[in-house]
């Protein structure tokens, strides 16, 4: 169960806009209209006893233990169903209701085991609270008549246990997955004495349930319990903090007892969450304190050489001097850096501020470039700020919801069950339609009390070409919101699209063959959208990982506008940020052509700012991005490259490419918690230290700057910022910093949507939205609010253009690759974790027709083949794909997903176009050469690093 | 760098600009962009590639661009 020394309200808060007064217990109080007894109560500040009831679900009014006397009424109500009406004169706490109390408490406790004292949930049990609360003080029951007290336990979750014989069927967690989760894995089965919890027809770990841990959470017993509880007991204090993994950075309590994390639960504040985690947030954390951590700086001279263990200061002053012997050598602009989405705002600024200022160029990048680049440029031609527009809190308000090539319920999970929730509706309000543009049948398209309206199942490519065809139905059939277009836009643009979009090429007949999806659905999907007084667009790495990312951006923005979707809640371009910081390392000027706050290096004011600043002058040409760092790498112009918590070998395209560029360089420098691929191709490491052993923040995908703090000391003893700072220093380069509160003030100082944002006020607020400046001191939740960020929104002519990766007699298929709940990017975090439980391998998604066409039958080893190379992974046969397209995901380095990816990319920013390669796949038991190459090299790697550097201890 | 590489991403450039009905506008569109994105030696090896003659391959808005917009194009020399 939650933390029972944070409050509980009982039921959820109400947000009417009259209110109503009553007297509780002699106490007048005021609530909104709706609001329960129980919860009014606790406003008073009285705790009614209770046990069915939590302020995340809605009342259920089963257990009878919140009984109440109303002056006036007849009988007892329960105080979590009913609501308060003016005038009311509640007492709490009456003998009636003390007796009845103690009797429901008595029956409860008959079937319960009495083994308090060596029970995982013994100092934080509401069972336990309320018996002691009531006065319980013996049950004349007796305990042998039938009861559930033998009932076995189920351990096959990785993470909780469920043991029946302590559920006393309140149904928290049922309603739990239902309500919170959205997954309706649980029911209650049976009735009266014969009812119980059950999870699906064998166990946890084999039914419906995603691990999201709100059933464990929602759990008053020890029902549900945490195995890291039960094997370390209960924690001592607390520390909020923000979880490292998705783009959607919830909010967590890390539970501590020492510098020992016992358990990470989802913060009720939390305003990216609102209470809610997903499996790897709440419990894949271990990896941080995995035996494999690196924990000493090693240096050597070549990457067949074992690794030598040195001291911090040996291992800055050889890493400065290669930089510096390579510049002097090979020129200025020979060298860059690669900062971390992973690390916090602070250590991006510090490493991007290190390039600029100490290495004295731009060429500086982060896996943006590989993610969300496009949208950066995209929404900024458009929009005029390269950042979605909303909160996530904006689709409760949401009449209509497009999700365009992402997968939220596997890639967002928090965000998704929200978005669930609005989609399911209310008993009185009727759930927001649904339209989702995707390859494959994402398990959006049809969930518990969800459906798609529209499931536009088009040829991977051919999103520029499926929004183009949505727009001209609105243009040509009079849906747009031109009244809105004229207020807000660049007219003389408008027309010009206008004309573009209505032209007959860009129909949805003309373009169904292009785009496999049938024009009616077409039709019928615009008309939905444009009719919704509010429509949102979702979108992921399907929109801009593509040739034509950022026209697609682009062509989302066109669609907002046209609609009149911007610029107040319930609306808006919602890009899903990948990974924890993404969006915060774009901010703070981590891309080679822009300082922080996005402003080109080409502007001499900006640059002049910064230069003040930094006491260096900065280059006003745009740096190398990544895949132009490898191609001049092989080239011989680009020779150093320092790479915080990044794993570029395994997640860049074109694997032979990026190790033919990785081998080439004199000095690889590389920032990580652990040896990752890239690492095994570096000269120096430096150990990195995870969320946990430093104080920062990340952004989310909502704008959303959120504090991350330090619970450990650092494992290796120095926190990533400290490591950037010392590494400059080596350089000859002096940063000072005694804290990274004083990183944030020069980010506020130099950058116009920060002015306002410092530690102190995230301590007062829980975490800000930037634009967060003088016009609006307390953070952005929707942007464009009056008029776009750029002045006028200016419409763009996006011709969809077919991408140059064919299918061919050899290569028929087009693969698409993605990635799954339960595993997070690289995997280098939760391959470490129980999480492999669920997905110990890349597999290969096929349709079954292909399947058949090729002898292929599920579970069976396949080749896939393209241009660039070959892998072996394991065929799962399913109907979720399309015929002739499969799928695949990269969490595991020798799947080698990336070793039959293109180096084709987006016109715009070179993001690479991972979602389409034309393959080949045949059955084929015996893994491939690279795979065999590659296991043997990465092999030897492990061996030439020294076990003291691994475990951390002395020589 | 990968001369046919560059002639590749350039040319994709001038795809997005060529829905321009006005041409200036779709050559400063691919010179801005360029200039704007591309790192000097990219730029100076796009550039020394049509210096030599006849590109094969490149698209007209980029050869143009190239031609008319040489001293947007061209990076400063420096160290």
């Amino acid at each position: 169960m939650y933390s029972n020394k944070v409050l509980d309200h009982g039921t959820p808060a109400r947000s009417a806009p009259t209110t109503v007064s009553l007297q509780i217990d002699g106490a007048t109080v005021t609530v909104p209209a709706g609001t329960s007894l129980m919860r009014a109560a606790v406003e008073a500040g009285v705790k009614v006893p209770k046990l069915c009831a939590t302020d995340s679900l809605e009342a259920f009014g089963s257990c009878r233990l919140c009984v109440v006397e109303v002056e006036g009424r007849k009988g007892f109500p329960a105080s979590c169903t009913t609501p308060c009406e003016n005038g009311m004169k509640v007492k709490t706490q009456t003998p009636k209701v003390a007796a009845l109390r103690r009797n429901v408490m008595e029956l409860y406790i008959s079937d319960h085991p009495l083994d308090c004292l060596t029970c995982p949930a013994n100092g934080n049990c509401e069972l336990q609270d309320m018996a002691g609360v009531v006065g319980l003080r013996e049950v004349r029951y007796g305990y042998q008549g039938d009861n559930h007290l033998q009932a076995p336990k189920d351990t096959s979750n990785p993470y909780f246990t469920f043991d029946p014989s302590k559920c006393i069927v309140c149904s928290r967690c049922v309603r739990a997955c239902e309500e919170v989760q959205g997954t309706f894995a649980l029911t209650v089965q049976g009735r009266g004495f014969e009812s119980k919890i059950a999870s699906g027809p064998t166990d946890f770990l084999n039914s419906e349930c995603v691990s999201c841990g709100a059933c464990v959470q929602a759990c008053p017993t020890a029902t549900l319990m945490e195995k890291s509880i039960a094997e370390q007991g209960q924690p001592d204090h607390a520390v909020v903090t923000t979880c490292a993994y998705c783009g959607v950075g919830c909010a967590f309590r890390a539970e501590m007892k020492g510098n020992e994390v016992v358990r990470m639960v989802p913060h009720k504040d939390g305003k990216a969450n609102h209470g809610h985690s997903c499996v790897k947030g709440r419990f894949a954390w271990g990896y941080a304190t995995h035996p494999d951590r690196v924990k000493k700086p090693m240096i050597r001279a070549r990457i067949t050489d074992p690794w030598r263990e040195v001291t911090w200061d040996e291992a800055f002053a050889h890493a400065a001097s290669e930089i510096k012997r390579i510049q002097a050598k090979y020129g200025r602009t020979s060298v860059g850096g690669i900062t971390s989405s992973r690390c916090s705002n602070e250590e991006t600024f510090l490493v991007q501020k290190l390039v600029r200022a100490g290495f004295g160029n731009n060429n500086v990048d982060t896996c943006a470039r590989v993610c969300h680049s496009p949208t950066g440029y995209g929404l900024k031609q458009t929009l005029g700020e390269s950042a979605g527009t909303q909160d996530f809190d904006s689709v409760d308000e949401t009449d209509c919801v497009i999700v365009i090539g992402a997968n939220p319920t596997d890639g967002h999970p928090v965000f998704a069950s929200r978005m669930k929730r609005r989609l399911r509706g209310t008993a009185t309000e009727p759930g927001a339609g649904l339209i989702v543009i995707d390859p494959r049948r994402i398990d959006l398209v049809r969930t518990p009390h969800v459906e798609a309206g529209f499931h536009l199942q088009l040829k991977p490519g051919t999103n520029v070409a499926v929004l183009n065809a949505l727009a001209h139905v609105v243009v040509t059939e009079g849906l747009a919101r031109e009244d809105y277009v004229r207020e807000r836009c660049d007219l003389a643009e408008y027309e010009k699209w206008k004309a573009f979009v209505s032209l007959p090429k860009n129909s949805p007949e003309a373009l169904e063959a292009a785009t496999g999806v049938p024009a009616a659905q077409i039709r019928g999907a615009a008309r939905l959208f444009a009719a919704a007084p509010n429509g949102a667009i979702y979108y992921g790495l399907g929109v801009t990982e593509h040739s034509q990312g950022s026209t697609t951006v682009m062509a989302i923005a066109n669609l907002a506008m046209v609609t009149g979707n911007i610029g107040r809640p319930g609306v808006g371009v919602n890009p899903l940020r990948g990974q924890n910081n993404v969006q915060g390392s774009c901010d703070m000027g981590s891309f080679p052509h822009e300082l922080p706050g996005y402003r080109h290096v080409g502007d001499a004011a900006t640059r002049e700012l910064f230069q003040k600043a930094w006491g260096r002058p900065i280059d006003d040409e745009p740096g190398l991005r990544i895949p132009n760092m490898f191609d001049a790498a092989v080239d011989g112009s680009f020779k150093a490259l320092y790479v915080q918590g990044e794993d570029i070998a395994q997640s860049d395209p074109d694997t032979a490419h990026v190790q033919h560029a990785l081998e080439s360089l004199e000095c690889l420098i590389v920032q990580d918690i652990f040896l990752n691929e890239t690492a095994k191709y570096a000269h120096v490491f430096f150990p990195g230290s995870s969320f946990l052993e430093k104080d920062g923040t990340f952004t989310n995908a909502e704008r959303r700057i959120s504090p991350v703090r330090k619970v450990m000391p650092p494992l290796a003893g120095l926190a990533d910022w400290e490591v950037t700072v010392a590494f400059a220093k080596a350089l000859g380069y002096s940063m000072h910093y005694d804290h990274p509160a004083q990183i944030m003030d020069e980010i506020a100082r130099l950058t116009p949507t920060f002015t306002g944002v410092s530690y102190a006020k995230l301590d007062r607020l829980g975490s800000i939205q930037w634009p967060c400046n003088a016009d609006a001191p307390e953070g952005t939740p929707y942007m464009h609010a009056k008029q776009f960020v750029r002045g006028k929104g200016r419409f763009f002519l996006t011709e969809y253009v077919e991408t140059p990766e064919r299918t061919t007699r050899q290569f028929p298929l087009l693969l698409t690759t993605g990635r799954i709940l339960s595993q997070y990017n690289v995997g280098a975090q939760t391959r470490r974790t129980h999480n492999t439980v669920w997905h110990d391998a890349d597999v290969l998604e096929i349709h079954a027709h292909d399947a058949e066409q090729r002898g292929i039958r599920d579970g069976d080893l396949v080749s896939l083949q393209s241009r660039k190379g070959a892998t072996t992974l394991r065929a799962v046969v399913t109907e979720r794909m399309q015929p002739g397209v499969v799928y695949t995901t990269f969490h595991h380095p020798e799947s080698g997903v990336n070793v039959v990816t293109t180096e084709n990319s987006d016109w715009a920013t070179n993001c690479p176009e991972y979602k389409v390669t034309a393959v080949q796949v045949v059955p084929h038991a015996k893994k491939s050469e690279w795979q065999e190459q590659f296991g043997r090299f990465s092999d030897t790697q492990v061996g030439l690093v020294p076990k003291t550097a691994v475990r951390g201890e002395s020589r | 760098m990968d001369g046919p590489k560059l002639v590749r991403m350039a040319n994709q450039i001038a795809t997005f600009f060529a829905t321009e009905p006005v041409r200036a506008l779709a050559v400063e569109g691919v010179a801005g962009h360029l200039k704007r994105f591309w790192e000097p030696r990219m730029r100076r090896e796009l550039l020394a590639m049509h210096a030599a003659g006849p590109v094969p391959g490149l698209h007209e808005l980029v050869a143009e661009a190239l031609r008319t917009q040489r001293a947007q194009l061209e990076p400063a020399a420096r160290g």
